[in-house]
Order: C-alpha cells, then sequence, then structure tokens
C-alpha cells in the first residue's frame, strides 16, 4: 500500500521534483520484524519462557539448592514437598514465612523399603539468597557462598522435586540437566549451521555438477534411518574417553547429521536469488564475489536462517535425550535431561517415583517454546513480502 | 459526476450506489473504494480507467463480493436487476460473500476474466473440464451436453479446432490462446454483465487486438453488458461507450467515451489524457538525430546468436529437448550519441539481444565490438568474465523492474553508491556527497538516500534505477523495458528524463521495449526483432509510418489509438509466418 500512496503523491505533482514523501516504511529490516513477531501471542510467550530457560542453564550452580551429585542416602525416592508460603505465628495470624514439611521415614521390613509420610510438625523454613557451602561456578572462576533458593539452614532436607534412586535432589539435577542439554542444542547447531551454509551456500550459488553432487550426498544421508545411525557412531566410541570428551564427541555426531536441512534451505534460498534483478545489478556494479554474497545476498536470508536455527535446535535436544536415554549418549556424572530420564525406565520408577519423569517435561516445554519461537520467527521473516 | 436516480433504465442490469470498501490493518484504514456509483448496461462497455492502486480492481471484486482480506464493504449497494432472470432488485453487497444465493450469481449472471490468465486456470484440469464445471454448477446439463456446450463456446470464441482444444491443458495453450479459453469460461453460462479485469495487459499488442475484437464481437452477438478495467487510454478509445475514471478510490469524472475524450472535465483526467498523447508523438525534447559521422560507431554487434541448451539430467548424456535460438545471426550497429530502440513481443529475443550485449549472457557466437572514447576496440563476446568487468563502468544497465532491481535490505545511499565504491573506492563523505548530486539530479529530495526502496513508489524506485546507472558517468546504457512496469501517467516523465541526461551527458542509449509509443517518443532509430532475427530497422519515423516488413505492420496496426474517433478506421494487418521461419 505504500507504493501507491507514494504514487498518488507523485502523480500530484507531476512537474515538480518529488519533495514530499510519506513516512511510512523508513523502519529497518530488525524492527519490522519484530513489530510482526510482536503479534505472534504464543511465539511471545514463548521467548519468555525461553529466555528464563536460558538463563537457568547460564546460572545453573547459582539456582540449584544443592550440587548435583550431592546425595543422602535417608531420603532415597523421597516424594516431592509442597511450597508452604504462610506460617501461623505465636499469636496464630498468617506470616510470610515459607517452609516445607519434614519427612517420617518408615522401613517396610519385608520389602526394604521406605516408606515417607509428611510430618505436619516438622518444618524447615526455606528462602531466597540463602548461604550455602562455598561452591565453583563456571567452573571455578569465583566461590560464591549464597544460593537463589534453598533451606535457611544448611543440611536441611529439601526436595522441592522429589528425590532420585540415591537420595539425590531431582530439582537441582534438572537445573544442572538444562546448561547439558541447551548447550549440546545450541552448540550442535552451530557446528550444523557451519557445514549447512558453507555447503548449501556451495551448492546453490555454484550450481552444476558441484549442486549435483551435494544433493545426493545430502538426499543419501537423509535416506539413512536416524536411530540406528546415532547408535552405531555411538556404539563406536570407545568407552574409556572422559565424560566431556564423549559431550563434544557426541555434539559433532548430532551435527553431521543435522546440517542436511539447514544446506537445503540455504541452497534455496540462494537460488532464488540469484536470479533476483538486485543480485544482476550488484554485478554489473563491479562488486566482487564475496561481496556480493555476504553484502547483496545474504541480508535477505538472515532471518529466514535464524527461523530455522530455532527449528533446528529441537531436534538437537531431542536427539541427545533419546540417546542418552538409550544409555549410548552422555555418561554420568554428566547430567543431561536424557541422562535423567534413564533412572525412569523402569516398571518401579513409574509406580513408585512417578516425579523421576519431570526431567521429560522439561524436554517438552523447551521443544515447544523453541518451535513456537521459530514458528513466529518465520512469520516475520519476511515483513516485506505482504 | 452522475448520481444513480432512482427511475433506472429498462435496460439496467447492474447498479452500483455509494459502494465503499475500506481495508483496515489494524495501523490505518484504506479506502480503497469510497463512495462510488456506476450504472452497468445491456449492450453497453463500461471502461473503468486509473492508475494502479486507484481502486479499480477492488471495484469489480466488490460487484461479486469477493473482496480479499482484510478488505470489507463497509456500505453501499449493488444492486443486480432481475437476478437469474426473474424479476426484482437484488443488493449483492449485502449477501453473505461465502453463501448460497451469491455463489449463484457469480458465474450465472455475473462473471469475470482476470488480468492473468495463466494464474486463473487450473493447472492439472483440461480446459474442457473446467468448462463444463462452470455449466454444472448452473445449469441442469448431463456431462455430455455440457461438453458439446463447451466446445460450442469454444468456437464462438474462435478456438481453432475446438473439438480437440475442450481436452488440452492451460500450458498447452498460448498467452492470447489462454485469455480466449477464460472468455469462453465466463461467457458460457450466457451471463448478463461480464466484468473483465486488464485482460489485456498481460498480452503482446498483437493478441491484445485480438482479444479486443473477440470482446466487441461477443458483445455484439450476446448483448450482455461489459465492464473493462484497464488503465491504458488507447483500449478505452477502442472498446468503451462509456467511461469512469477513478482516482484514489473515487470516481473523478464519469460520462460517455467521446466527451471524456474530447472535454475532459477533471484535472486528473485532463492529465492521463495529456500523458498518453505526449506519447502518440516524439518528444521535443528528443531533438534531432545526431548526424552519424562515417565510423562513430560505440558498439558494432555482428552475426551475434545465442543458442539456450536444455537442461541435461544427471545420467543421460543427451536432453530430450531441442535447444532453443533466442538470438539468430543478430547484426547492428550503434552510432555515439545515437538513441537505438529495441521493439518486439516477447519471446522475439529483443530482452536476450540486451544481456548478451551486457555479457550477463555469454553468447553462443558473433562479436560485440565495443568502443569506448580514448581506449581501443574491444571484442566483448569473447572475453572472459573477469575481463569483461572494466566495460561495466562505461555500459551501464537499466532493469525493468524497479522492484526487483533494488536490493532491500540495503538504503538508497548504499543501492547509488555501490558502483563508485566498487570502481572508485571513494570515502563515506565523497560518496554521500556524490549520492547526492545524483539524487536531486534525477529528480529525488537529498534525504531520500537514508531510506529504504519500498519507501518509494515505482516511478520514483525507477529515478533511483537512473542514478545508479548514470552514477560512473557511463557512455552506453542499456534499458530493458524501463518504463513499462510504471502507470502511463508516470511514463512521460521518466522518459523526459532520461532524454535530458542521455543529451547531457551524451550517452549512447539501447531502448528495449514492446511499446511503439514509447519507442516512438524518444529513439532516433527503431530495430524490429521477431523470432531471435531483426525483420527491420532505420529511423524512427519512417519504420513507424511506413513499415515495410509484414511483421512490422501487423505490429504498427495493432496498437490502439486513443482517439475514440478512429475506431475502425486502422486496417488490421495479421502476420502470418512462412513456415520455412519457424
Amino acid at each position: 500500500m505504500t507504493d501507491n500512496l507514494g504514487a498518488q503523491v507523485e502523480a500530484a505533482a507531476p512537474t515538480q521534483p518529488v519533495t514530499a514523501m510519506t513516512l511510512q516504511g523508513s523502519a529497518s529490516q530488525w524492527k519490522l520484524m519484530w513489530w510482526q513477531f510482536r503479534r505472534h501471542k504464543m511465539a511471545m510467550a514463548s521467548l519468555v519462557v525461553l529466555l528464563l530457560i536460558l538463563i537457568v542453564a547460564a546460572f545453573c550452580e547459582f539456582i540449584a539448592p544443592f550440587p548435583a551429585d550431592a546425595f543422602t542416602p535417608r531420603f532415597t525416592y523421597a516424594p516431592p514437598q509442597r511450597v508452604h508460603l504462610f506460617d501461623r505465628d505465636e499469636s496464630g495470624g498468617l506470616v510470610w514465612r515459607p517452609y516445607v514439611n519434614g519427612y517420617k521415614v518408615t522401613i517396610d521390613p519385608v520389602a526394604l523399603r521406605r516408606t515417607f509420610v509428611i510430618d505436619e510438625a516438622v518444618k524447615y523454613p526455606i528462602g531466597f539468597l540463602v548461604p550455602s557451602d562455598p561452591y565453583p561456578m563456571w567452573g571455578g572462576v569465583f566461590m560464591p557462598e549464597t544460593k537463589l533458593i534453598g533451606p535457611l539452614h544448611k543440611g536441611d532436607p529439601v526436595f522441592l522435586l522429589g528425590a532420585d534412586r540415591l537420595g539425590r535432589d531431582l530439582f537441582s539435577r534438572i537445573v544442572y540437566g538444562t546448561r547439558i542439554s541447551m548447550s549440546i542444542g545450541l552448540i550442535g547447531v552451530t557446528l550444523s549451521l557451519v557445514l549447512g551454509i558453507v555447503l548449501g551456500g556451495i551448492s546453490g550459488y555454484k550450481g552444476g555438477w558441484v549442486d549435483n553432487v551435494i544433493q545426493r550426498v545430502i538426499e543419501f544421508i537423509l535416506s539413512l534411518p536416524t536411530t540406528p545411525l546415532w547408535l552405531g557412531l555411538a556404539a563406536a566410541m570407545p568407552s574409556n574417553w572422559p565424560p566431556l570428551r564423549i559431550y563434544f564427541a557426541i555434539t559433532i555426531i548430532l551435527s553431521l547429521i543435522g546440517w542436511t536441512n539447514l544446506a537445503r534451505v540455504i541452497r534455496g534460498k540462494f537460488l532464488s536469488l540469484r536470479t533476483e534483478d538486485f543480485v544482476t545489478a550488484a554485478r554489473l556494479d563491479g562488486a566482487s564475489e564475496p561481496r556480493i554474497i555476504f553484502r547483496h545476498m545474504a541480508p535477505s536470508f538472515f532471518s529466514h536462517i535464524i527461523a530455522e536455527i530455532s527449528l533446528a535446535i529441537p531436534a538437537m535436544i531431542l536427539a541427545e535425550t533419546a540417546l542418552s536415554f538409550l544409555g549410548l549418549g552422555l555418561q554420568p556424572p554428566i547430567v543431561s535431561w536424557g541422562v535423567l530420564l534413564q533412572e525412569a525406565q523402569n516398571i518401579r520408577a513409574i509406580s513408585t517415583a512417578p516425579w523421576l519423569f519431570t526431567p521429560g517435561l522439561a524436554v517438552v516445554v523447551t521443544v515447544l517454546a523453541l518451535n513456537f519461537v521459530g514458528d513466529g520467527l518465520r512469520d516475520a521473516a519476511d515483513p516485506y513480502r505482504q | 459526476m452522475t448520481v444513480a436516480s432512482t427511475d433506472v433504465p429498462a435496460d439496467t442490469v447492474v447498479e452500483v450506489r455509494n459502494l465503499s470498501t475500506w481495508f483496515d490493518t489494524g495501523r490505518h484504514v484504506l479506502k480503497a473504494v469510497d463512495g462510488i456509483n456506476l450504472t452497468l448496461r445491456r449492450g453497453r462497455t463500461l471502461c473503468v480507467v486509473g492508475e494502479s492502486g486507484s481502486g479499480k480492481s477492488i471495484t469489480a471484486r466488490s460487484i461479486l463480493n469477493i473482496v480479499p482480506k482484510p478488505g470489507r464493504i463497509v456500505g453501499g449497494e449493488v444492486l443486480l436487476h432481475a437476478p437469474g432472470s426473474k424479476p426484482g432488485v437484488l443488493n449483492l453487497a449485502a449477501l453473505d460473500p461465502k453463501g448460497r444465493r451469491i455463489r449463484a450469481i457469480r458465474g450465472r449472471d455475473i462473471s469475470m476474466i482476470f488480468q492473468e490468465p495463466m494464474a486463473s486456470l487450473s493447472p492439472v484440469h483440461t480446459i474442457g473440464q473446467q468448462i463444463v464445471e462452470a455449466i454444472r454448477l448452473h445449469r441442469p446439463l448431463s456431462k455430455a451436453e455440457a461438453r458439446a456446450r463447451a466446445i460450442e463456446v469454444l468456437a464462438q470464441v474462435k478456438i481453432p479446432r475446438p473439438e480437440r482444444a475442450v481436452n488440452r491443458y492451460p500450458f498447452e495453450f498460448s498467452g492470447g490462446m489462454r485469455q480466449r479459453a477464460m472468455t469462453a469460461m465466463a461467457l458460457v453460462c450466457e451471463p448478463r454483465l461480464v466484468i473483465a479485469d486488464e485482460p489485456t495487459t498481460a498480452l503482446d499488442v498483437t493478441t491484445q487486438a485480438e482479444i479486443l475484437d473477440l470482446m466487441k464481437s461477443l458483445q455484439a452477438q450476446n448483448g450482455m453488458a461489459l465492464m473493462f478495467i484497464t488503465h491504458d487510454m488507447g483500449v478505452v478509445a477502442e472498446i468503451a461507450d462509456d467511461v469512469a475514471v477513478m482516482y484514489h478510490g473515487k470516481v473523478v469524472e464519469q460520462g460517455p467515451v467521446h466527451q471524456i475524450f474530447a472535454a475532459p472535465q477533471h484535472p486528473y483526467t485532463q492529465r492521463l489524457l495529456s500523458s498518453v498523447l505526449a506519447l502518440e508523438s516524439r518528444s521535443a525534447k528528443a531533438g534531432l538525430a545526431p548526424k552519424p559521422t562515417q565510423d562513430d560507431a560505440i558498439l558494432d554487434v555482428t552475426g551475434l546468436t545465442m543458442i539456450f541448451q536444455p537442461r541435461r539430467s544427471f545420467f543421460s548424456r543427451k536432453s530430450k529437448d531441442e535447444p532453443v535460438k533466442a538470438l539468430d545471426n543478430v547484426d547492428f550497429t550503434l552510432k555515439r550519441g545515437e538513441i537505438l530502440g529495441i521493439v518486439g513481443e516477447s519471446g522475439s529475443g529483443k530482452t536476450t539481444l540486451g544481456r548478451c550485449v551486457m555479457r550477463i549472457l555469454q553468447p553462443t557466437g558473433g562479436h560485440i565490438l565495443f568502443k569506448p572514447r580514448a581506449e581501443p576496440a574491444t571484442d566483448l563476446a569473447g572475453l572472459p568474465l573477469k575481463a569483461v568487468k572494466p566495460a561495466w563502468s562505461k555500459m551501464r544497465m537499466i532493469f525493468q523492474d524497479p522492484f526487483s532491481s533494488l536490493n532491500p535490505r540495503m538504503t538508497v545511499l548504499q543501492v547509488i553508491a555501490e558502483p563508485l565504491r566498487n570502481n572508485f573506492g571513494l570515502s563515506p563523505k565523497a560518496l554521500e556527497q556524490r549520492v547526492a548530486e545524483l539524487l536531486e539530479r534525477v529528480g529525488l529530495p537529498r534525504e531520500a538516500m537514508w531510506r529504504y526502496p519500498h519507501a518509494f513508489s515505482g516511478g520514483q524506485r525507477q529515478r533511483i534505477g537512473i542514478a545508479r546507472a548514470i552514477a560512473l558517468k557511463p557512455e552506453l546504457i542499456i534499458a530493458d523495458e524501463a518504463t513499462s512496469a510504471l502507470d502511463v501517467s508516470l511514463r512521460a516523465q521518466v522518459l523526459d528524463l532520461l532524454l535530458d541526461l542521455v543529451r547531457e551527458l551524451s550517452i549512447s542509449f539501447i531502448f528495449i521495449g514492446h511499446d511503439i509509443g514509447v519507442i516512438r517518443y524518444m529513439c532516433d532509430r527503431v530495430v524490429v526483432m521477431h523470432g531471435g532475427k531483426i525483420v527491420e530497422s532505420g529511423p524512427t519515423d519512417q519504420v513507424c509510418d511506413y513499415p515495410q516488413h509484414p511483421y512490422t505492420q501487423s505490429l504498427i496496426s495493432a496498437i490502439p489509438k486513443p482517439d475514440p474517433n478512429l475506431r475502425g478506421t486502422t486496417k488490421r494487418i495479421r502476420y502470418i509466418e512462412a513456415p520455412a521461419a519457424t
């Protein structure tokens, strides 16, 4: 519509140079994209969720009440505790004093199983920014002695999402798992992106037999069933590797398979842009090949690539989770959501400790949030084509 | 402006009263159609003219109640007299757009012909299937009867061998044939009103002339009312009985065609007519053609041939398709300071010729001798792409589509500065200064450099494209259909600007186009192309007024004259190619 308005202005003053111009359409592409994105309600909500998840991943040591490997054998399979926000004071009035109740533990002599009953009489006060033992933040950059949330008195048993087989706090472990699972997604996609841009770009820009070869390779990789392929590659890793090396190896395995879709998208963009008049014009303007690609063509599909990336991350996260769940991905003591879900593999877990599924919930929420954000970005990517 | 009176003539088919269609985009409301009145009468043709964005198409769609979202008919009436041949008056604007009642009207009482016949015919159904469906939606006929009717109506629109054509798919038809099939589909239920939305804009002039002839004869035969939407005053003069001029969503002037052409009242109509009439003769600015001196050619093209090889599939060495010969031994010479027009219909090879000379395409054979001042002549045809690069600063190109030729992600400053940066490496300050000069030279304010191209209209964008072309002070400019994407009222302005620049900077100029009017307006010499060959060349006046080759004659005779008094005076010449030439 902008063009029509402009045309009328021009037609109204045909003889003089055009001085009056409409003020519309002066916004840059990122601004237009943001306006369009904001109209997608689900995507906006998901963006907030996603930002929270990323904050958790970045500050997991500070947010988790306990270290990931701290265990208390007394509380194996302890159920989640309800958080009470208000307490009665001496005179019987309600006061803001969050606490959780303690457990009464009885051991079944036949099954040798612990049974937990909430003990209303015991109250463990909890709060924000509580003191704790010093712990290394970001691999030991500094040693803070404060946690975001936790028991006011060090050593009180607080299991917001219950405890696992060894009496480890599941909430803390999910928080730690966020960092590993998200970073596998991000690093894996970055690697895929590099492969995808280079190979897809060459394929689309050069065309001819190069394009043919790369496309056939992509089709070959896509035709392989992915799960057995991952399993094969993961099984080929020596079992005596340290966990950190396994972590990187898994990331590389995932991205070696994940680049194909990105490469296809980028090739398609190159193919459609290659014939655009403005690219021909840039060539006639004497621009060099790299300048044509990076200055003239790339800005037109950057937004699309961002959208594609946000849709590719969930696939990575799911792949890592699946591999780890099957026991072929990351190995303890590294904590990822997939590793945590290994605990929920047997019937006993389902019947006695259903809270062991909560890492699965974290996966679902993250994947959905990323998908919605990706959808919103894809819709917003082309504000000019309306 | 006439207001529909209450006592309507008996032959009224559709009456549009106070119709308003608005587009509410959330941020602002666009009044695409703003309180218009029209009367469509049996056996008469109403032409609705106006430039793009004036609301012509939305008016047509509002009559059928098929307004695209977020548009909405917000007021007024569309009164259909005697719907389904029963007495009474029906207000179409008040019906549910998806309801049964309006669907019964569409195709039976009122039908529509669209601009782009390929896009409005289904590619996966035969022409016959599509026409049969249109019939059986409205009439209780058996499949065989409907098919017979389809063949009959295809014969009526003069499609050769209709009993065979009925089984063809749209892609097997040429553009003109498709538009005929579309017309057949619109006519098959004998509607009393046919709305044609720019049905000839996408067609070549010769095909356009045939479709216009066809519509006139069909109207004489069936006596339907015709609402014809166009932006071309030549077409209006050719076909209209009444004219409604639209501007800014309003009908600014309405009346019989002779009255509109002889005594236009509204300033917009006057301007529209004068810009059309300006293109009827050579521009005063063009001046005399420069005297050609001996061997003062800047460009010497000999034996230029371009053969497009069909795509070979991955595994086979040979391809099934024949190679396409887009240019066949083309010779021409461009003198220094001359404006040469290359004219032809789509598929004649004129665009390929321009792109081969620029070396955007690698010609298969021949020579392109380019002789810039103070430099030795080079044969561009044989050079590797790297060696052509220096020549690109001496010869520049103006593109057809002002929307796709400017990078949407770059500001106007970046767009115009691009050739300067790459060739001279000026400082940012100097670049800005030079771009400001260039913008002012093409009639845009210097502040325009900070905006993105989508903030500008088509005409303004084309000015930006011109500024980019002249930035390097070139010696040769090739303009490929530089004005065909613009509204008629803007064409003359852009052409005048080009003429000024060409004479001022003594640039040699090749103007590629299909519009004889534009060519005559500015070119010194014309080359007529057909089927990849040059069929005629010579001074513009001579070729336009006394065409020698039969193809040129047919081309010139097909151009609609913007004067209703001349209607039917020009004899149409049909060019039928000799079999040997194909």
